[in-house]
């Protein structure tokens, strides 16, 4: 949503990919710097410099109250990674926690009028690899070489190995981006009902959005930004069963 | 006039894709159905059972996202305009 939509209103429905701010040619391969880019950038400069105050200036025992938090945190996701995936897999901690936290500010940052990282399709694509390619190196460890190549004479389970990837991306990406299709409707059809009762400024589009924005901004992008690292996490556990 | 009909076409298919919505709704349904009762049963592990029911959830909700995403591209990416 941009801001001058809440003062005009949205006229008419126009649902795109995010916008090109340059594109040069390297190789002879045009690349695009967009939107998405810009922002995820602005994400990871960000979280570093929260990361760096909270953690700058630590003493052993905490007198400052952020250190308390980055404690806090740390400690929970330390936590949640030793339930879920079992004591071996504590050295997980920090790739699951980064996940997440890009996850759920590249979800919320649409809160202040930026567009969804994690509705463009490359984001969740590009970290289900990454996942996928976890998943995949602790089958290796787990089973050997040869047992890993072993497990795909049935061809069935190509296809399965495959889906992975493909199903956690889509998930991610189906539901930031259905929820801001939504609101882009919504807005148009209330700015529609404040036109047809001749309002010129759309008085209808304050309030209701906003309790459909809870919705479909916070609790949407928090259970998916949850689900996406949870099923990282069981993936790569369950490669190998505990002893 | 070969658009416009490319055009209703795909608008009709993108609203014959999400009927793929009941399914996932029906399951999700029965499984916090389940974990109401579980939760009724015992209370003191409500916790567990709600994480478990929502990754469940989730992963019952892949074949309805599966659809939208197919709807989506349907309607707003239009890729059979470029085949006539």
């Amino acid at each position: 949503m941009k801001v001058s939509d809440f003062f005009q209103g949205v006229k008419e429905v126009q649902v795109g990919g995010p916008k090109i701010a340059c594109s040069f040619k390297l190789f002879g391969i045009n690349i695009n710097i967009t939107e998405t880019i810009i922002i995820s950038w602005g994400i990871v400069i960000a979280l570093t410099l929260l990361v760096l105050f909270l953690t700058h200036n630590m003493k052993k025992k905490p007198v400052k109250k952020r250190q308390v938090i980055a404690e806090f945190l740390v400690e929970t996701v330390d936590k949640l990674v030793k339930d879920t995936m079992g004591k071996r897999y504590k050295s997980f901690g920090p790739y699951i926690a980064a996940l997440f936290a890009s996850s759920i500010f590249g979800s919320l940052v649409s809160l202040i009028g930026l567009r969804s990282t994690t509705a463009d399709y490359s984001t969740t694509l590009s970290w289900a690899l990454m996942s996928f390619i976890m998943i995949e190196a602790a089958k290796i460890k787990a089973d050997g070489v040869g047992g890993y190549l072993k497990s795909f004479i049935n061809p069935l389970n190509i296809v399965s190995e495959i889906s992975t990837p493909v199903s956690m991306s889509f998930r991610h990406f189906g539901n930031v981006a259905g929820g801001m299709i939504i609101t882009t409707l919504i807005y148009f059809a209330l700015t529609g009902l404040s036109t047809a009762l001749y309002c010129d400024i759309p008085i209808f589009t304050i309030g209701l959005p906003a309790v459909l924005s809870l919705y479909f901004d916070l609790f949407s992008g928090f259970m998916q930004a949850f689900i996406f690292i949870m099923l990282t996490m069981i993936y790569i556990a369950s490669a190998k069963t505990e002893e | 006039m070969e658009k416009a009909l490319v055009l209703a076409a795909s608008a009709i298919g993108a609203g014959l894709a999400m009927i793929a919505g009941i399914g996932p709704g029906i399951g999700e349904g029965f499984a916090v159905g389940k974990a109401c009762e579980a939760i009724g049963r015992q209370p003191e592990s409500s916790g567990a059972v709600t994480r478990t029911m929502f990754i469940g959830c989730a992963v019952a909700e892949s074949t309805g996202i599966y659809a939208f995403v197919v709807a989506l591209i349907l309607m707003f990416i239009n890729p059979f305009l470029g085949k006539l």
